[in-house]
């Protein structure tokens, strides 16, 4: 809240359940403002992606879709969106060991 | 984002205070305290007179410089707080009643009805005492002691902590049984992997090296009865014979103060119109003997009796009491300590904002136990027919305990419903109420405005401290066990 400053912990307890009220939902998370953003979605694990927004960043997308590709790779194969590991590109993230690290050694596929 | 705001605003129930160059709400009943900005205000002095538009309340904001998203937001905070509310809604003031059963915390055991002083204002054996202990026990036993003990365990599952305080009489009448006690109970408390702690309330005058150097070892906390310097204490506080005890006492309580340092000890003074002289009772008590800190609370008694303060007395009191107070805030703007701890016990319920069904614990978290193994909703009701709750053996009677939390419960006093300083009053002592009302479930309607005068000078403190020295507040951040 930006006109009530809360005091004692009554206050605070009543700041946070107002401030749940005002604030924007961001995708699917609830409402715990002072909580780290961690998007819905079938990923919880750091899974980068090449989707770009028109600006060719991220920020426009409305669910950071880098966590996604990796992830339907490694734990839910989705073949209309990573390539085909099993028969065809078997090595496709071969040169990824450590997600988080190596990302930019996923390569592109161009069947 | 805009929040949606309604037509029309009217007041909340709130106590507005400054403190510190800032204004500060006190929210009633939920006992919260913001801190307002200006263009809150704006919108709390539109409603000062009742309702007020939402266009209204944008023009006035716009005179002072606001623009009307400003104004929105600040209603919008205001009426998700409760301080102001949409016009046609319905208020709803009354309080949750408890739910299911209500774990114990702390049993005070009366382990004698006996005293070694006659002190004429005495609420066990003075005019306006409740105390039936005719043909009972006037010392408890082991036997009853042990399934004291033993219910405080059980009727506290759940609870990691739990205290237990020795209450008479005089308690060190029956010391052997404290030693007994404690042993036991501790034993109890790493059976289960529990925390148990003690304290006692003596009148110091069977204070012996020996005992205090158990109380020590065994971290018992300390209370003292104590009036003040020797001319105020020796009034009232007298053996049998009209002598005053301070001669006996004073030597004695400097000892404890010099060899019990594992845990605070506080002086307990009971005023009365024969001695309430409060700055000179705490440079005394504080200052001259060393006292960790001091509390002060009038006596409990009918109006009538001779040494009951009457109201312009009480008043008299309350400026002594504003004034120790601004000594308090002076310490604890530089962050030091300071030993009223009238002020010190408000400050930490103002801290946590709580917001009583009842005034105290009493027949809830706390039950008080006598000689007899008589139950009782605390130590001031112990050895009365009229009002114990059950057994030691036999348990709590839970139609009389419900009575008597039915009574007490702040939605059933209609008389507080109006009042700010309920949050933390909750309509007052039980036992002060059943001696002036005959009934324990009455508001203490004779001191409302001392309360509310008192309430008003702790608010002010706090946010003086809120907006000075802010991380003194850190002292009160835990709950203060019962």
């Amino acid at each position: 809240m930006r006109h009530l400053k809360a005091i004692n912990k009554k206050a605070q307890r009543i700041d946070d359940y107002v401030s749940s009220a005002d604030e924007d939902v961001v995708a699917l998370q609830g409402p715990q403002a002072s909580r780290p953003h961690v998007p819905m979605g079938c990923s919880l694990v750091f899974s980068p992606g090449w989707e770009v927004d028109s600006a060719g960043g991220t920020a426009g997308l409305c669910q950071p879709v880098e966590r996604d590709l990796y992830d339907c790779y490694i734990t839910c194969f989705w073949p209309a969106q990573v390539p085909d590991h099993l028969n065809n590109y078997p090595d496709w993230a071969g040169k990824c060991a450590v997600a988080t690290k190596d990302w930019k050694n996923i390569d592109l596929v161009f069947p | 984002m805009t929040p949606a705001v309604q037509a029309t605003y009217k007041p909340g129930e709130f106590h507005a205070f400054e403190g510190g160059g800032q204004q500060f709400l006190y929210l009633v009943p939920s006992g919260g305290i913001f801190a307002v900005d200006f263009a809150a205000a704006v919108v709390l002095e539109c409603l000062e007179k009742g309702e007020s538009s939402v266009e209204e309340i944008i023009a006035a904001g716009a005179k002072r410089g606001f623009d009307r998203e400003a104004m929105e937001e600040a209603i919008f905070e205001l009426n998700g707080s409760h301080a102001i509310a949409p016009a046609d809604q319905p208020w709803k003031t009354l309080l949750q009643e408890p739910t299911g059963k209500f774990p114990l915390q702390t049993l005070v055991i009366n382990i004698t009805n006996q005293c070694n002083l006659s002190c004429e204002y005495c609420y066990e054996y003075g005019e306006d005492k409740v105390a039936t202990p005719e043909g009972k026990p006037k010392f408890m036993d082991w036997d009853t002691a042990r399934q004291s003990v033993d219910y405080l365990f059980t009727e506290s599952a759940g609870r990691r902590a739990v205290h237990i305080t020795f209450f008479g009489g005089e308690t060190l009448m029956n010391f052997p049984l404290i030693k007994q006690v404690v042993a036991y109970a501790k034993e109890k408390a790493q059976t289960e992997g529990r925390y148990i702690d003690f304290s006692l309330t003596t009148n110091a005058t069977l204070l012996t090296p020996t005992i205090i150097e158990y109380l020590s070892e065994n971290q018992v906390g300390v209370t003292v009865s104590m009036d003040g310097a020797k001319e105020q204490h020796d009034q009232l506080r007298v053996f049998a014979n009209g002598k005053g005890s301070y001669d006996i006492i004073e030597p004695k309580v400097r000892e404890l103060l010099k060899s019990h340092k594992t845990r605070p000890i506080a002086a307990r003074v009971t005023m009365t119109n024969r001695a309430m002289d409060v700055m000179k009772t705490y440079r005394h008590l504080k200052e001259e003997l060393g006292f960790w800190e001091v509390g002060f609370a009038p006596v409990t008694t009918s109006p009538d009796r001779l040494y009951a303060i009457n109201e312009p007395g009480m008043d008299r009191v309350l400026e002594q009491f504003r004034e120790l107070a601004k000594e308090y805030l002076e310490y604890a703007l530089r962050g030091e300590h300071h030993g009223f701890s009238n002020v010190s016990d408000t400050l930490a319920e103002l801290h946590q904002g709580v917001s009583k069904s009842h005034p105290c614990g009493a027949g809830l978290g706390l039950m008080g136990v006598g000689p007899s193994g008589d139950l009782a909703p605390c130590h001031r009701f112990v050895d009365s027919d009229v009002h114990a709750l059950g057994h030691i053996s036999t348990g709590i009677d839970l139609a009389k305990q419900a009575d008597f939390l039915g009574r007490g419960h702040i939605n059933t006093k209609y008389d507080c419903h109006t009042c700010f300083a309920r949050p933390l009053c909750a309509g007052g002592c039980h036992h002060e109420a059943f001696v002036r009302y005959g009934d324990t479930g009455h508001a203490n309607l004779h001191y409302c405005d001392w309360i509310r005068g008192w309430t008003d000078t702790c608010l002010h403190i706090y946010g003086e401290i809120a907006a000075k020295n802010p991380k003194f507040l850190e002292h009160f951040a835990e709950r203060k066990a019962a």
